[in-house]
């Protein structure tokens, strides 16, 4: 993987920034006005907070290079530690938040301690510890879940100032807000003097040591940071989306999902986060809902659920063929294409 | 960036747009069902879901509906998992004239909750659930019908009493309760600790791992322990590996007692030889030798209606359980449209029948289900309606009923999912409903 040309600068309104900030107005004040139920609940709400993950899961694993396949576990541990926050010490949100970040962040720190010594498929196989051990904690001790009977718990109704995000907008809202500032962070983080250091422990471990990279220091930061923005990934899901926290939700399999949503949406780039769960999360829920549209009930729900994945299946690796640098690359080129076109005219 | 990102909402837009439901005619009632035909646990939903569709198709063609309120229903995947399950629910909520969900999974059952209870509908987890929703005080809209996991608990260890020539013959006895490494199989360890305390006899509780397809350290600590009894508490492939282990350890299956989640075929079967002589609870009986599975044969299957494609699975546990299912819901139909008139019915006025849904033997015998299972007595405050529960024995071939009807001992359980249903309205700020809350029923409109 080559080191990303930087962009040069530009001025301060570009066509693309404009963009930006009309999205985010038709998501902050659109959204909550005209779009359904169902629309936020089964679409926007995970939309986010695996956004949210995808973006942690590419700090560490595009621009640091660490392969990771445990971000369910750290997903859980941010559900778990803001559950158990809420709780037993009842602080105010934006603390429950830091906090279950914080815990995320030690417990990734922990796991991400192989890392310097193990590099590739052989960290990606011990970060699989993290995912069996977390899973198997929460499990095994009735603490955590303060011994509710079946170890399945509802998620307590956030509240913060006097609001409470109870009804569908203000959770949609709250989540909304959450993912803008993070994404924000990481993008002034990324594109400052950190981007070097990770850059260059991606691409050149050795070569980063040389010129004077802190290359374990680099590694352990990324694993923090990442497990964190995780970590609150799954205060969303488990608080706004489910409202319900239990460990077989936070498996292998959601680990892989997560993967998954980084590869797909495009390394090293932020935007790929959202493309990728656009590809991962949203696409199979439309597709599910126009099959069941177009079938209305002629074929059985499950031989609709493996069409389905046929076509999920089909249309990631014809994306991958056709811009083995994911969604975000295609994205480039479609724009750029857009622009000659214009430009032509 | 911005041509994909400008697209999204046009995108969401129009699925919105088409995925719009057209309105229900009058006089008809809503299944939405959020089923699993795919996925590890597929046996168990086409099952499942099969009986339940067989039996209101079975209700639409011979009688028309219930008192000519036709039955409709819309299904949508969830491969057992919670955020599709979820997705379903939020899909098909806003199909008008919903009866009740019925989404046969603890964890979207449990993602419902504060949902159905906003929306007004009633959520029912037939055989299994939340133990505490048995409190109708704290969860009206939540209905464990028949069978919770305490009672079921209570249920086996009164049947191995009744085995050993009663309740005091416990004395001294020494079980072991094999448990999957679960939220599932964890929920009965309090409960078995105390029925041992209560009835004296020896308790040592093992877990198995998830998945659970290598247990041979587990089987090893029991053949040490020698015990006079294994309750099986497992799920998925642990349960043939449990029986096919026991056997290589030695430990006749006979004395091997399986809960509601290892007594089906399909646990069975792949253990082969192993599994004969082992015995599970049910709630109802499997096999087609009642007046209503025949009807079903004969009404459904025989003009190629019948949901389920493999017909030898006609009676199996999980389909019987659907018909058992099908039943209960049209029963509480019928029992609200007698208080509310012949029509659709809001989830409120559902709700009201479930409460009052008693269903005595006789009652069962008159819809052809007497043996099939036993009756049920759903109070606004029990909303498991005292279900009683038998044993069936595998044969190699078929299970075969080996007990009375039994009865779980709900007194003992009540005060214990008191405390747990009334801790959790505390958490939750819920008032606790009295009984005069019962007839505030939300009509249409």
């Amino acid at each position: 993987m080559s080191l990303a040309v930087e962009a040069p600068a530009r001025p301060l309104l570009t066509g693309q920034r404009l963009a930006i900030l009309a999205l985010l107005a038709l998501a902050f004040l659109g959204v909550p006005a005209f779009a359904s139920p169902w629309t936020i609940e089964a679409i926007l709400l995970p939309f986010l907070a695996l956004s949210l993950a995808g973006l942690g899961l590419n700090l560490l694993t595009g621009y640091a290079g660490q392969v990771s396949l445990g971000s369910a576990a750290f997903m859980a541990v941010g559900a778990y530690a803001a559950f158990n926050i809420q709780l037993r010490l009842g602080l105010p949100l934006p603390l429950t938040f830091l906090f279950a970040s914080t815990t995320a962040a030690a417990v990734g720190v922990i796991f991400g301690l192989p890392s310097l010594r193990l590099k590739g498929f052989y960290l990606a196989v011990s970060t699989l510890a993290a995912q069996f051990f977390l899973q198997w904690l929460f499990n095994k001790f009735g603490w955590f879940s303060n011994y509710s009977a079946s170890g399945v718990i509802s998620a307590p109704v956030l509240g913060f100032a006097g609001i409470t995000f109870d009804s569908r907008e203000s959770r949609y809202l709250l989540a909304l807000t959450t993912v803008t500032l993070i994404t924000i962070f990481v993008h002034r983080l990324v594109n400052g003097p950190a981007r070097i250091n990770l850059i260059a422990v991606r691409d050149n471990e050795t070569a980063a040591k040389v010129i004077g990279v802190p290359v374990l220091r680099t590694k352990l930061a990324a694993f923090a940071l990442s497990s964190a923005i995780i970590g609150i990934a799954g205060v969303l899901w488990s608080f706004t989306y489910l409202r319900t926290i239990e460990p077989e939700g936070f498996n292998l399999d959601r680990s892989f999902q997560i993967l998954f949503i980084a590869i797909i949406g495009g390394l090293a780039t932020l935007r790929g986060a959202f493309l990728g769960a656009g590809l991962i999360v949203v696409f199979p829920l439309l597709l599910s809902r126009g099959s069941a549209w177009i079938f209305d009930g002629g074929l059985d729900a499950g031989s609709v659920q493996l069409t389905q994945r046929i076509v999920l299946g089909a249309t990631i690796v014809t994306f991958l063929i056709l811009e083995p640098n994911g969604l975000s690359s295609i994205l480039d080129r479609v724009t750029a294409r857009v622009r000659s076109l214009m430009g032509r005219t | 960036m911005s041509f994909f990102r400008r697209l999204a909402p046009a995108l969401l837009a129009a699925t919105i747009l088409t995925g719009a439901i057209a309105p229900a005619h009058a006089d008809e009632q809503f299944f939405p069902l959020q089923s699993y035909r795919v996925g590890p646990y597929a046996a168990g939903g086409t099952g499942f879901f099969g009986g339940f569709i067989d039996y209101l198709t079975l209700i639409n063609d011979r009688d028309g509906g219930v008192n000519g309120v036709r039955l409709t229903w819309a299904e949508g995947e969830t491969e057992y998992e919670v955020e599709k399950g979820v997705e379903v629910y939020q899909r098909l909520k806003s199909t008008p004239g919903i009866a009740a969900w019925n989404p046969l999974s603890v964890g979207i059952a449990y993602a419902m909750i504060d949902g159905v209870t906003e929306d007004k509908v009633p959520l029912l987890t037939v055989n299994h659930g939340r133990t505490d929703t048995t409190d109708g005080r704290v969860f009206p809209y939540v209905f464990p019908l028949l069978l919770n996991p305490w009672s079921e608990s209570s249920g086996i260890v009164n049947y191995i009493a009744a085995k050993e020539g009663g309740l005091e013959a416990l004395k001294g006895k020494k079980i072991v309760v094999l448990y999957h490494g679960s939220p599932y199989g964890k929920e009965t360890i309090p409960i078995y600790e105390l029925l041992a305390e209560k009835y004296g006899f020896q308790l040592i509780q093992i877990e198995v791992p998830h998945p659970g397809s290598e247990q041979q350290a587990q089987w090893l600590q029991i053949r040490r322990e020698r015990p006079d009894y294994v309750v099986l508490r497992g799920w998925g492939v642990m349960n043939p590996v449990a029986l096919t282990t026991a056997q290589r350890n030695g430990f006749p299956a006979d004395r091997i007692i399986g809960n509601v989640w290892s007594n089906s075929e399909e646990d069975v079967l792949p253990a082969g030889e192993a599994a004969i002589g082992y015995t599970a609870i049910t709630t109802q009986a499997s096999g087609q030798d009642y007046p209503v599975l025949k009807e079903v044969i004969a009404g459904v299957y025989d003009k190629g209606q019948g949901n389920l494609s493999d017909k030898a699975r006609i009676g199996s546990v999980y389909h019987n359980l659907g018909i058992v299912n099908g039943i209960l819901n049209v029963e509480a139909i019928r029992i609200a449209q007698a208080r509310f008139g012949n029509r659709t019915l809001t989830g409120d006025e559902v709700r009201w029948g479930f409460e009052h849904l008693r269903l005595s033997p006789e009652r069962v015998k008159e819809l052809g289900a007497e043996g099939l299972f036993h009756s049920i007595n759903v109070t606004w405050d029990n909303h498991e309606g005292e279900g009683y529960v038998t044993f069936q024995q595998w044969d190699g071939k078929k299970w075969n009923v080996v007990s009375d009807w039994i009865a779980p001992d709900w007194a003992l359980l009540r005060p214990i999912i008191e405390a747990s249903s009334e801790a959790y309205a505390k958490e939750k700020g819920l008032t606790i409903r009295t009984e005069a809350d019962v007839d505030t029923v939300i009509g249409p409109n």
